[in-house]
């Protein structure tokens, strides 16, 4: 939105894309139609960046499912860079195509889950998962749920859980008190978030919810549906059983870079901004000429460094484009740039406590799912690491891990960090290439109404 | 400095691998050298159908040899196997030319010794019940199939480590000089004996050796569909030979052909081209109507090389003592087991079961020896 909104005003002709049928992201997820939903800050907050989109002259395709993307450098060699061609799936079903001469990818994360015993059973739900239920739905995961993980997400989810009217049984925290501690002087930069993660908390404490600092969830258990979780301390220690009708759990957030890998941009790993991000400047810009990323898809800082990050790309594209000189570029760039640094430092510091936390992937018990497409286990990985598969794509090769319809964005953290611990570190084993379709994407829009005729099938080989 | 092997096979893919276990199997000390890892190229993307009715007519003794060793590669490689299925294929034409094409074509086939016959759109609908009716006739050959080629470094690799063979990975080749000093990213190895079996890159490796091999390179695209009902039990392919479907026991459909994305040598395939991926799954959807219904998952694109007239590379290097080649098949993939067994008899002195390809051919005049 930020982005849009800046490049937009700015005179550039934008569209921007988003699969949701509102634009606010997760954050700023507005509700759907028909559902009256009670205003909270953040609500406020995207309507009024909503607001500031609406009235920037910028086209936007809401309910539009970015698919493919192609053009800039993906061309034959030799030739130049080509428009950025960005397909997309509209609301009615149909394929359309757009082309840009310049492309920001502001694409999110998506949650990590690090599996366990019984994490596939209904019941068990993403932290992410359950924020979506109650922001846009108002919807409960659960009677008497356990609300575990890592971040600043499980006293959101669990405050507001309690404040809907069910029970929260634990709040399971992988990180200790100190770690909460160790973040305070970062998140003095910003006050409110203290403020209302303090109200989370005194809310639960209020409500006798049991809060379990460095403690990990053991086991989901139940035949066919959740009916208990156990726990136990991180350091080792007893056991404990909680009875439960739901477990919303999160290892923290993964930024989305399908598309800046399908493009080949540089990218490096970063355990603390959410896994492997793209390479880039200052100002955005990635390895790739006039592709920019931005927010939590360019490495996690959180919802207040996303519009800064975001106006920051718009404001490069612009200049790179000659849309703007570069006086008026300086000038422009250093409130977000500014604010960016500010955001950033208290996003940073959660983003540290949600980074990955190799011991829950070395408890994982070797029988246990990870790729839960394609059924495969933690074991499975292993063998084929010892048969001599050392990096992502050809594990994914030898195992099928990661072939199926998410593409490795739910078990790729699991298992490539699986594989790390076998081949020395996370940029040996690398990543899997990125590929079109970003997301499943049906035929029947693809196809559309053709005659056999119109197929251009090349000529054939010699006999 | 290690002592000299009595071979060095350079390329990983199934060539390569072939090669390096046969002449392991005939007693030889090898080393296999691959700047990636195994069968990561080629021979790890491709659609892995086993066809009769794409190969070139002068490949069907080979390919039906080869399809036989797929269906048994358990037997005679230790155990690694890559799901080959065995199922009949089908070819089909759509357009009174198709047919005209799919009739010569079957002919030659025929006569090469795959055993295609032509029948009505009733019968291969029997065969076939996923099948348009749109079809106007169908060559039918019993023997067909496909394997996961995604398993074909896995399936290779411990065979290959039992017979002894020094396999390297991640260790490119930079040159090559007479005698043989290999000169390679973990220092010099030195071999009597020199295998090329580098797939696209073998016009840069009969460089080294100051062989000018012009090698086309092809960037094939391939697509692939989430798990679906069965819609399909064949191996289904077009009179053109531009359309390659089947469906595996887990659902997916491979939808293949050889359409063309965007890629090169230097930076492997790159990405689909818009108008290849839409034709070639409109190809497919016209071929089993089933197919509307599917979600496209994933796509890629691999490169395959093409010599001149389009016929194999393998033979001795004229000029150069005790080098040879190995690639270049048209549906190498096909018959690349039994290649590399052809090869690695010549190689050991045997008279090979098949005639090799040899490349006097391709080169210029003052190159042939
Ligand atoms: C499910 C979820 C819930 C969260 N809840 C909170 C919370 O309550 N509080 C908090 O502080 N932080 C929350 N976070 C953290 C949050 O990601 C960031 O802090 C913030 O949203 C970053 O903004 P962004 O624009 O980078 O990403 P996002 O807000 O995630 O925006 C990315 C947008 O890109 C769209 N998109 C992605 N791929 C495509 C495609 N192929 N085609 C079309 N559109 C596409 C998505 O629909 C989305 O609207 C949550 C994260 C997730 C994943
Ligand atoms: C997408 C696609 C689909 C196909 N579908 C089919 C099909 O359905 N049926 C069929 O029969 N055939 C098919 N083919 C053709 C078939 O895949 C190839 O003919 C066959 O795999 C070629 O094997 P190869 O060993 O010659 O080459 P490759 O498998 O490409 O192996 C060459 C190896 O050389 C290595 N190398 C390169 N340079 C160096 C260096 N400097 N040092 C060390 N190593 C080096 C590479 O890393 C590579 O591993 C398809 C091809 C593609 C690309």
């Amino acid at each position: 939105m930020a982005a849009a909104t800046e490049a937009a005003q700015r005179g550039a002709s934008v569209v921007v894309f988003d699969e949701s049928p509102a634009p606010g992201g997760q954050v700023y997820r507005a509700p759907p139609a028909g559902y009256a939903m009670p205003a909270d800050p953040d609500r406020l907050e995207g309507d009024a960046l909503r607001a500031a989109l609406a009235a920037s002259g910028a086209v936007v395709k809401t309910g539009h499912r970015v698919w493919g993307v192609g053009g800039g450098p993906l061309v034959p060699l030799g030739e130049d860079a080509a428009p950025f061609r960005i397909d997309a799936l509209a609301p009615d079903g149909s394929n359309s195509v757009t082309e840009a001469r310049a492309l920001v990818l502001a694409t999110g994360t998506h949650e990590r889950i690090i599996p366990f015993p019984g994490w596939t059973l209904p019941g068990v739900l993403g932290l992410a998962a359950a924020t979506i239920l109650l922001k846009a739905n108002g919807v409960l995961p659960g009677r008497r749920v356990v609300v575990a993980g890592a971040g600043p997400l499980l006293y959101a989810v669990a405050a507001k859980v309690a404040k809907a009217g069910a029970t929260v049984a634990a709040v399971v925290d992988l990180a200790a008190t100190s770690e909460w501690l160790a973040a305070l002087p970062a998140l003095m930069a910003r006050p409110d978030l203290l403020t209302r993660g303090a109200a989370w908390r005194a809310s639960l404490t209020l409500k006798g919810v049991p809060i379990l600092p460095a403690h990990r969830i053991v086991a989901a258990e139940g035949d066919k549906v959740l009916r208990r979780v156990r726990v136990a301390p991180l350091g080792g220690g007893e056991e404990r059983v909680i009875d439960c009708d739901a477990l919303t759990i999160g290892h923290g957030l993964v930024p989305a870079t399908e598309a800046t890998r399908a493009f080949r941009a540089a990218h490096r790993y970063e355990a603390t901004a959410g896994g492997w991000v793209p390479v880039l400047d200052e100002d955005r810009r990635t390895s790739i000429a006039r592709l920019y990323a931005c927010g939590d898809g360019s490495g996690v800082r959180g919802a207040a460094a996303a519009p800064a990050s975001g106006r920051l790309a718009a404001l490069a594209a612009l200049r790179d484009l000659g849309l703007i000189d570069s006086t008026t570029h300086a000038t422009a760039r250093s409130a977000p740039a500014a604010n960016f640094a500010r955001a950033a430092r208290a996003g940073g510091a959660m983003a540290r406590m949600m980074a990955l936390r190799p011991a829950l992937v070395a408890a994982i018990p070797p029988d246990t799912i990870i790729c839960r497409c394609e059924g495969v286990t933690r074991a499975q990985i292993e063998a084929a690491v010892t048969d001599g598969a050392t990096a992502m794509n050809q594990v994914k090769q030898f195992t099928r891990c990661g072939m199926g319809p998410c593409q490795g964005r739910m078990c790729g953290e699991a298992a490539a960090e699986l594989v790390a611990a076998k081949v020395g570190g996370r940029e040996k084993a690398g990543f899997a290439t990125g590929r079109v379709p970003l997301r499943p994407v049906a035929m029947d829009a693809l196809l559309g109404d053709f005659d056999y005729a119109d197929i251009p099938v090349p000529r054939p080989a010699p006999i | 400095m290690t002592a000299p092997y009595d071979v060095a096979v350079i390329g990983a893919g199934v060539m390569g691998c072939s090669t390096a276990l046969h002449l392991a199997r005939a007693g030889m000390k090898v080393v296999l050298l691959d700047r990636g890892e195994i069968c990561r190229e080629a021979s790890g993307v491709n659609a892995g159908t086993l066809t009769m009715q794409m190969t070139r007519a002068a490949l069907i003794p080979y390919a039906l040899r080869a399809h036989a060793m797929w269906m048994r590669m358990g037997e005679w490689c230790d155990g690694g196997h890559v799901q080959a299925v065995d199922c009949p294929g089908l070819s089909v034409a759509f357009t009174e030319h198709e047919v005209a094409m799919l009739e010569e074509r079957a002919h030659f086939r025929r006569q090469a010794g795959a055993p295609i016959e032509i029948v009505s759109t009733a019968r291969a609908r029997e065969i076939e019940p996923g099948l348009s009716d749109k079809a106007l006739l169908a060559g039918h050959c019993p023997i067909d199939g496909f394997t996961s080629a995604y398993l074909t470094g896995r399936a290779f690799r411990p065979a290959l480590l039992n017979a002894g063979v020094d396999l390297r990975e991640r260790c490119a080749v930079r040159g090559v000089q007479p005698g043989f000093s290999i000169d390679t990213e973990e220092g010099e190895i030195r071999a009597t004996r020199l295998v090329l079996a580098g797939g696209v890159w073998l016009q840069d490796m009969a460089a080294w050796l100051g062989i000018t091999l012009p090698i086309k390179v092809l960037i094939n695209q391939l697509v692939v569909t989430e798990r679906l009902p069965p819609v399909m039990r064949t191996v289904l392919g077009v009179a053109s030979g531009l359309l390659s479907l089947k469906q595996y026991a887990n659902g997916t459909v491979l939808i293949g052909g050889g359409w063309q994305g965007i890629g090169d040598r230097q930076r492997g395939g790159l990405a689909v081209k818009p108008d290849s991926f839409l034709g070639n799954v409109r190809l497919a959807a016209h071929t089993i109507p089933a197919l509307r219904d599917a979600r496209v998952v994933r796509s890629w694109l691999g490169l395959e090389a093409e010599t001149a007239d389009a016929l194999p590379a393998i033979g001795p290097i004229p000029g150069v003592a005790d080098a040879w080649i190995i690639g270049s098949v048209h549906s190498g993939y096909t018959s690349g087991p039994y290649m590399g067994k052809l090869l690695a008899q010549a190689i050991c002195g045997q008279a090979p079961e098949l005639p090799l390809f040899p490349i006097d051919r391709l080169l210029a005049k003052d190159q042939a020896a």
